[in-house]
């Protein structure tokens, strides 16, 4: 369970729908807000000095560190998030129903758009400094993660095994001293997988990030993805190969130095009582262990760690249990805090609707419907080639183990590695060949996507069990019955986690893909990705929030109606266990 | 001095807890009016079988749960949450995967604010005590279940706990292991090496019970209520050969097969009554094997239950339920711990496949009386053909979610091999044709 992006509502049987619209609200009243305060001062904001980016190859390994430091400051920020918001929404059960929707939505809801409004309101905050735009960028990154860590914390503290928390009780340990002796462990591997694999989604997001441009105002932050925008706004092509090679490099020394050694260490903390199959093995762990003078230092850390996580931290005068309240009581407070959301939903749904029509008309609203439809199709036209192409090849690298071994990495690793890198050398085959966008660049859309379905039907072939496929060959199973009967249903789980992260993923990826550039050429292809990337660079901002919405809107109908009864089918009918 | 020997340690008083419906409202009760007392330098052992409350009970004791009525003392005073005189075993043993044995056992220490020092030699002689010397950077994944056990013990132990209180030990312990853990602790107590004045044990091993307890409380199921108390006086170290200790094993198995009389005479052996029968999810295959194994030499149709439950390596969990079964169904009869085929019981021995369906799906139809509903409901109804959550609802008003899940699962599978219906699992109907 630990492997897979979370999908937590479907547990939950009694929440209602309307808690999303609710959620959904909320969130873009706050933006609309956020938007409406740096509206104003944006005006006065000139462009910061000392960003001018040099296209000098040697200048490249310091961008790459500026890149990295940035993902590293937004995953302790997601980190702190995580740690916070989850677990308020585990432990209360009103906080839970408002902001597990939330973060249903925010999950749901493409990060691109949101850019505009972040840039706007971070440089609203510190005007004039690049503080501004480093925390846009920065903040950008931390939305492609955290909301996937907190999901998978979120559950992992709900599913604690009875017996520990009894254990934990029976020798009175405080609720500071049971989270981290107790609950933070066992969250542990759940929440290092959806960290690495959250980071690997991010560079995808720190190169669409880094070079910002609302309205007039550009600014270029050091690191890859800046360099990469001047190189292509310079059609330099071989700065823009020197960037996908830094990219390269930077993603392997990432999976090498980091993501393999944390999920090595993490097994340390799964509560199966048998060995698991997969082994994680990471050279660096290995090296590290066998190391003399290291492993003094790490104890050191790791006592302290101890000394911390064993305060009692104890309110004084607490009761052992303290009462609970009485029905009334509790009704009261019910009362009190729905009306409160209540409220507070009806007055940002206003304020949007202020916000977006005093600009804007109904025309523009079926406008905006119609491109997302276009795009809606687009998506699904290149989940359904993607599914075509990679399951078959999947399970056929699944099922020979060894070549398995060495393919599995190699798919992670093309997940992880930002597509919009390449997207200047479709830009210039399109121009060169005067292909027509609309067709041709939807490519790009599954460019960096496809690969979660490969990597994740890979890991469902992997896990069938030989026994089953034996029995398919001693009955002389074979040909199309042996797909439809034996291995489809199979992989089925795995491949609806690959392709609903692609989904997602293909989201994200149109807004940047619809509307691409090469020096002053412009290739645009009609949907709503390329009506969110114009209004940025228009600086019209109710049409970005009107864009945005609409596009959360049929994201989050298209998973429901779609995505969530597939997966419910998966566990019900096909799960191996 | 004598009245503070005989002062009891532990009071439960008057204890009832009910089931929580799972529309959260109060349900039938788990405990009824359950009182016991527990002096210094006994062991005693809740015995009864699963779901009888006694787990809930020893929760109950430890504070981890409170009652609905009543109260627990511990020392003369009022148990309303954990305290430091009580320490417990799990049966799943519980440790935290991701600290090694040192720090699995240091951790009771640890919380409680005991120096650093102080807690690791604590530690380390409580882990001696208990024979893991060696082990203690091991971490759990590498021990087998008895080292596992062994840590919990080693856990409890550390805190210098006056009653230990066990949550069926050895159940998760294979039977040569569970053996050695047994007389290992049981040396410990009479060697007087650990820190524990007395034991409360729950088991559900009516042979583990006579071999560890010095007093062994009987509980009846649906609802918990102390059915006896009986004192073992056989000196430690006991032999299970032993013809005294045969004997106090046969009274046991008598106790809990006999009819509650004195009680409301309409409770039988399965909780509620027609409709709302609870029944165990039991397959034709065990119903079927358990008739054969009785008919068979050296029984030849009557078998005293506790041989049963030897030969065929059964515990009370397993064994009761088929035997009850037998009974509802008319196949054989229960009484003074003996089971012993009916002349139709007999029969279904004899007969082949075919008609052994045959047979069965009559007694299923004239016994249990959710069967006959469900072929009554499934001949009126023209298109023949009901949906089993229909039937689930109904039985919902009677008991439990899980329980009335359970009831249908397994009336559907009976009545799909007496031939009396057929279930599609994808439509969940059930249907009188059968499947193409």
């Amino acid at each position: 369970m630990s492997k897979f992006v979370a999908f937590t509502s479907l547990g939950r049987r009694a929440l209602p729908n309307q808690f999303d619209l609710i959620a959904l609200v909320l969130i873009f009243g706050a933006f609309a807000a956020a938007v409406s305060v740096g509206h104003d001062v944006t005006q006065k904001i000139s462009a910061p000095q000392a960003t001018a980016i040099t296209l000098d190859y040697w200048a490249l390994p310091y961008y790459a560190l500026r890149t990295t430091l940035r993902m590293f400051v937004a995953i302790l920020a997601s980190l702190f998030f995580t740690l916070t918001y989850a677990t308020l929404a585990a432990k209360s059960n009103r906080a839970e129903k408002i902001l597990i929707p939330i973060l249903d939505v925010l999950q749901s809801v493409p990060v691109l758009g949101f850019l505009s409004f972040t840039v706007t309101f971070f440089l609203g905050l510190f005007p004039g400094s690049i503080l501004g735009a480093e925390c846009a960028a920065i903040f950008a990154i931390f939305t492609s993660q955290a909301w996937n860590m907190a999901f998978s914390f979120y559950q992992s503290l709900r599913t604690v095994p009875g017996d520990l928390i009894e254990v934990s009780r029976g020798f009175q340990l405080s609720p500071w001293q049971r989270f981290w002796q107790l609950e933070a462990p066992f969250a542990m591997p759940g929440l290092i997988w959806n960290m690495m694999m959250s980071m690997s989604g991010g560079w995808f997001f720190v190169v669409a990030s880094e070079a910002i441009s609302v309205g007039d105002n550009t600014i270029n932050l050091p690191g890859i993805g800046s360099y990469l925008s001047v190189a292509i706004s310079q059609k330099n092509a071989g700065a823009v190969f020197a960037a996908v090679v830094a990219v390269l490099a930077v993603i392997l020394l990432y999976d090498q130095l980091i993501f393999r050694p944390l999920v090595a260490f993490s097994t340390r903390f799964r509560v199966e009582l048998l060995s698991s199959a997969q082994q994680e093995r990471s050279w660096v762990m290995a090296t590290f262990k066998r190391t003399r003078w290291l492993r003094p230092i790490q104890k050191g850390f790791a006592k302290a760690f101890n000394r911390f996580a064993l305060l009692r931290l104890e309110l004084p005068g607490r009761s052992a249990r303290p009462e609970p309240l009485g029905a009334s009581a509790n009704r009261i407070i019910d009362v009190l805090f729905y009306s409160s959301v209540g409220l507070l939903t009806a007055y940002s749904f206003w304020q949007i609707v202020l916000f977006v029509s005093h600009d804007l008309s109904w025309h523009e609203l079926l406008l905006t419907i119609g491109l997302t439809s276009l795009t809606l199709v687009r998506v699904v036209f290149l989940i359904a080639l993607a599914t075509l192409i990679w399951v078959p090849v999947g399970v056929w690298i699944g099922i020979r183990p060894r070549i398995a071994e060495k393919i599995q990495p190699l798919a992670q690793f093309l997940a992880a590695f930002p597509a919009n890198v390449i997207f200047p050398v479709v830009v210039v085959l399109i121009i060169h060949f005067s292909l027509n966008p609309d067709f041709w660049l939807s490519f790009l859309i599954i460019l960096g996507t496809q690969w979660y379905i490969l990597f994740n039907v890979i890991a469902g072939a992997q896990a069938f069990p030989s026994d089953l496929r034996e029995a398919a060959r001693s009955f002389n199973v074979g040909g199309w019955d042996w797909w439809r009967k034996v291995m489809l249903p199979g992989i089925f789980p795995y491949y609806v986690t690959g392709a609903l992260t692609a989904s997602g993923g293909s989201w994200n990826a149109a807004i940047v893909a619809e509307y691409v550039k090469w020096g002053d050429d412009t290739v645009t292809a009609h949907g709503i990705g390329s009506y969110i990337a114009m209004a940025t660079k228009d600086g019209n901002f109710p049409k970005i929030v009107l864009g945005v919405a609409v596009m959360s809107v049929f994201v989050i109908v298209f998973n429901r109606c779609f995505w969530r009864p597939l997966f419910a089918i998966g566990e019900k009918r096909l799960r191996l266990s | 001095m004598l009245q503070e020997r005989e002062k009891p340690l532990l009071e439960v008083n008057d204890v009832s807890q009910r089931y929580r419906t799972g529309s959260g409202e109060e349900g039938p009760p788990v405990l009824d009016h359950v009182s016991l007392k527990l002096t210094s330098g006994e062991i005693v052992g809740l015995l009864g079988r699963s779901g009888c409350g006694k787990s809930t009970l020893l929760r109950i004791v430890a504070g981890l749960a409170s009652p609905a009525e009543g109260s627990v003392t511990y020392d003369g005073r009022p148990v309303s949450g954990p305290v430091d005189g009580l320490a417990m075993v799990f049966q799943s043993f519980a440790l935290f995967p991701w600290l090694s044995v040192l720090a699995n056992v240091e951790i009771g220490l640890r919380a409680r604010k005991v120096p650093e020092a102080e807690a690791r030699k604590r530690a380390l002689a409580a882990i001696d005590l208990i024979g893991l010397d060696g082990f203690e950077s091991a971490f759990p994944k590498e021990l087998s279940g008895g080292m596992r056990q062994r840590v919990g013990f080693a856990r409890a132990l550390v805190i210098n706990p006056k009653i230990l209180l066990m949550d069926e030990p050895f159940s998760a312990l294979d039977v040569l292991t569970a053996e050695t853990l047994r007389s290992d602790l049981l040396d410990l107590w009479v060697e007087g090496r650990m820190p524990i004045k007395s034991i409360l044990m729950v088991t559900h091993n009516i042979e583990e019970a006579v071999l560890m307890c010095d007093r062994i409380i009987v509980l009846s199921s649906n609802p918990g209520r102390i059915a006896a108390e009986i004192k073992v006086t056989l000196q430690h170290p006991r032999n299970r050969l032993d013809p005294e200790f045969r004997q106090l094993v046969d009274k046991i198995y008598a106790l809990m097969t006999k009819r509650a009389v004195e009680a409301v005479p309409r409770e039988g052996a399965f909780p509620g009554l027609g409709l709302g029968m609870a029944l165990p999810q039991l397959s034709t295959n065990t119903i079927a094997g358990m008739i054969e194994e009785v008919h068979a030499p050296p029984y030849n149709g009557r078998a005293p239950l506790h041989e049963l439950s030897d030969s065929l390596a059964m515990e009370i969990d397993d064994l009761f339920p088929v035997a009850e079964t037998l009974q509802l169904l008319r196949f054989a009869e229960i009484a003074d711990g003996k089971i012993s085929l009916t002349p139709a019981g007999m029969k279904f021995a004899d007969l082949e496949t075919d008609a052994r369906k045959r047979l069965f799906g009559d007694h299923l139809l004239a016994y249990v009386p959710l069967a006959a509903r469900i072929k009554m409901v499934l001949d009126e109804r023209p298109t023949h053909s009901a949906r089993a959550s229909r039937f689930l609802e109904e039985l919902e008003d009677f008991m439990s979610d899980e329980y009335a899940d359970r009831t249908l699962k397994s009336v559907v599978n009976w009545g799909r091999y007496g031939e009396l219906f057929a279930y599609d699992e994808s439509s969940e109907t059930l249907s009188l044709e059968n499947p193409g």
